[in-house]
């Protein structure tokens, strides 16, 4: 039996970090392990950070809603908004980009997609007349035993 | 954003006096990074120690930092925390900077070349 909880906040940059951070405060309470939970919160920051920056951007801020599932190996964080869709429907790929160029060439974005690609074992996205819900999954092989 | 900056045998040394630098002060840190590098010496190195938390936005702005110190001049980062060491080789930024445990890692990797 899943284990759930939800959390909301407002999609600001600085309401989103507090509100990542009661997420993050209560997935470690629940036992996720602790190099695990700092992944989750790369990925989870990556992930409203798109919503604050693109999901609402020219339009009234709307609410962030999280809402965590753990089962004993794995754990999925879905993240919904009520902003504007993602361009054709599409995630973004992630893809790598090349790093052995000149330094006044290096890239100063696109890494958000890669970091929750490389930390995620799958993402499933879905839109619906309400907004977008994007939803992350974890592997947990080594779940901590719940604190007394 | 706050940093400290000292110059000692030659090289800056910036602290970035934070715990994260995240998509809400991103922009704040590249400014201050363009001031505080400003005409300095040929290699700064960026102390990180205090750091726990980097996003990607961060990320950039630390490529943008050592961009903007222009040719001939290098950024070095020292004392990377568990989740920032994690961000750059996730990122594979880990090759595009040379990366110290610590900061007189970074210092005696100095002396060292000179």
């Amino acid at each position: 039996m899943a284990e759930t909880f939800t959390c909301s906040f407002t999609a600001t940059e600085l309401d989103a970090r507090s509100g990542i951070q009661t997420v993050l405060d209560r997935l470690r309470a629940m036992g996720v392990p602790e190099a695990r939970a700092d992944e989750v919160q790369i990925a989870l920051t990556e992930a409203v950070n798109n919503v604050v920056e693109h999901a609402y951007a020219g339009m009234a801020v709307g609410d962030v809603n999280i809402d965590c599932s753990l089962d004993t190996d794995h754990l999925w964080v879905s993240i919904g908004d009520s902003g504007v869709p993602f361009k054709n429907n599409e995630l973004p790929s992630g893809a790598r980009q090349d790093l052995t160029v000149a330094t006044e060439d290096l890239p100063e974005g696109g890494f958000g997609w890669l970091l929750i690609r490389e930390l995620t074992s799958d993402v499933q996205y879905e839109r619906s007349d309400s907004g977008n819900n994007l939803a992350l999954r974890f592997e947990l092989q080594a779940r901590n035993a719940k604190p007394a | 954003m706050s940093l400290t900056s000292t110059t000692a045998d030659g090289t800056q040394i910036v602290t970035v006096n934070a715990e994260r630098i995240d998509a809400a002060m991103a922009i704040q840190f590249k400014e201050d990074m363009r001031a505080t590098t400003e005409n300095g010496p040929e290699r700064v190195i960026l102390d990180l120690s205090e750091v726990k938390f980097i996003d990607s936005s961060g990320l950039g702005a630390i490529v943008a930092a050592m961009k903007q110190l222009g040719q001939g001049r290098k950024l070095d980062l020292a004392g990377l925390t568990p989740m920032v060491d994690k961000v750059f080789r996730l990122t594979r930024m880990d090759t595009v900077f040379d990366l110290y445990a610590s900061l007189p890692d970074a210092q005696s990797a100095n002396r060292l070349n000179s």
